[in-house]
């Protein structure tokens, strides 16, 4: 799988979004992943905890938001969730239906210390 | 504790140099198809059977991806067609990058169609848009019929599923009208050919569709 291509993805995105020298206080990545996304959170975690080591960005870990598949019923109108990956409705059986999210992959936010890192200790 | 918003998506990179080849190959008015597999379903031996029939009605130019070698590369270029091999090392898809950094050796301008062989892979292919117009999805009848339903994003994200080897299917347990069925289960939408690139059977009525989706373009 690509685990590794997404990680770095997301850490061209985080390091677009922060500015350089407040990278050391990024403590937490969100990331939106929708059940479709063919991202195994446990690979992506291990792939960002090895990118990011011995880095500014170093103490940054992701935290994960899963996104449930949703589907919109093209024949009944109907909206629901489906089990696995085989969609059915579950009102009228029909197989038609228009997916509505599951595909998510997108990087939410970051959370960063209060006080910068490299900000001297008061004496 | 401060939070910067971002909201953006991963593979937005990606998407944007998908974009970015779709105005290329309108410019060129070219129709470009991703055809996607696992590996050892026939996607080169459909293209060596359609390159034969298309040959003097259709310019086609091919992009090839695998992890190794340019054999593919090469069967194709006996067809003399314009070819180009992508070779991934270990990559198990292609991304939008790579076939924008490829086509710039293809002459684009002097091509009615272009066909993007993807690396053989059912599960990784299906999340990266690479700026064609639709993918084709071929599975082999030796694979089983139930590949539709173990690996449904490849076949939802399709437009046409080949269903290629049906010469094998007297000496296969595989119930071709069931694997069908899975497909159109999953994608309702699917325009289904059967084929076999041993025989022939059913690759004039492919061909006739590209032909027919080729010569629809603006």
């Amino acid at each position: 799988m690509h685990e590794m291509s997404v990680a770095q993805n997301i850490i061209d995105i985080v390091q677009q979004a922060v500015p350089p020298d407040r990278a050391p206080a990024v403590t937490s990545v969100r990331v939106r992943l929708g059940s479709l996304s063919g991202v195994v959170v446990e690979s992506l975690a291990f792939c960002f905890d090895a990118l990011v080591a011995d880095t500014p960005l170093g103490r940054a870990r992701l935290a994960i938001e899963r996104v449930a598949t949703a589907c919109d019923c093209q024949a009944c109108g109907g909206r629901f969730e489906p089990d696995g990956l085989i969609f059915f409705c579950p009102s009228c059986g029909s197989g038609d239906v228009r997916l509505v999210s599951g595909h998510d992959l997108q990087v939410v936010d970051v959370e960063l210390d209060d006080v910068p890192a490299e900000q001297p200790p008061c004496p | 504790m401060p939070v910067i918003t971002i909201e953006r998506k991963v593979l937005a990179k990606n998407d944007e140099v998908a974009t970015e080849n779709r105005t290329l190959f309108a410019r060129h008015g070219l129709f470009v198809f991703n055809v996607v597999s696992s590996p050892g379903a026939g996607k080169t031996s459909l293209l060596e059977r359609t390159l034969e029939l298309l040959k003097g009605a259709l310019r086609v130019g091919v992009v090839e991806g695998d992890v190794q070698t340019d054999f593919d590369a090469q069967r194709v270029a006996r067809y003399g067609v314009p070819v180009v091999q992508i070779v991934t090392n270990g990559g198990c898809h292609l991304e939008a990058k790579l076939v924008q950094d490829a086509v710039a050796s293809l002459p684009l301008e002097g091509l009615d169609v272009l066909i993007i062989e993807n690396v053989g892979n059912l599960v990784c292919p299906a999340n990266y848009d690479l700026g064609e117009a639709l993918k084709v999805v071929v599975v082999s009848t030796a694979e089983g019929d139930d590949k539709p339903l173990k690996y449904p994003g490849m076949f939802r994200n399709a437009s046409v599923l080949v269903i290629n080897k049906v010469d094998l299917l007297p000496y296969l347990p595989c119930d071709v009208e069931a694997l069908q069925r899975n497909a159109l289960q999953i994608n309702p939408a699917l325009r289904v050919f059967r084929t076999s690139c041993t025989s022939g059977d059913g690759i004039a009525a492919w061909c006739d569709w590209l032909r027919s989706r080729a010569a629809d373009r603006p």
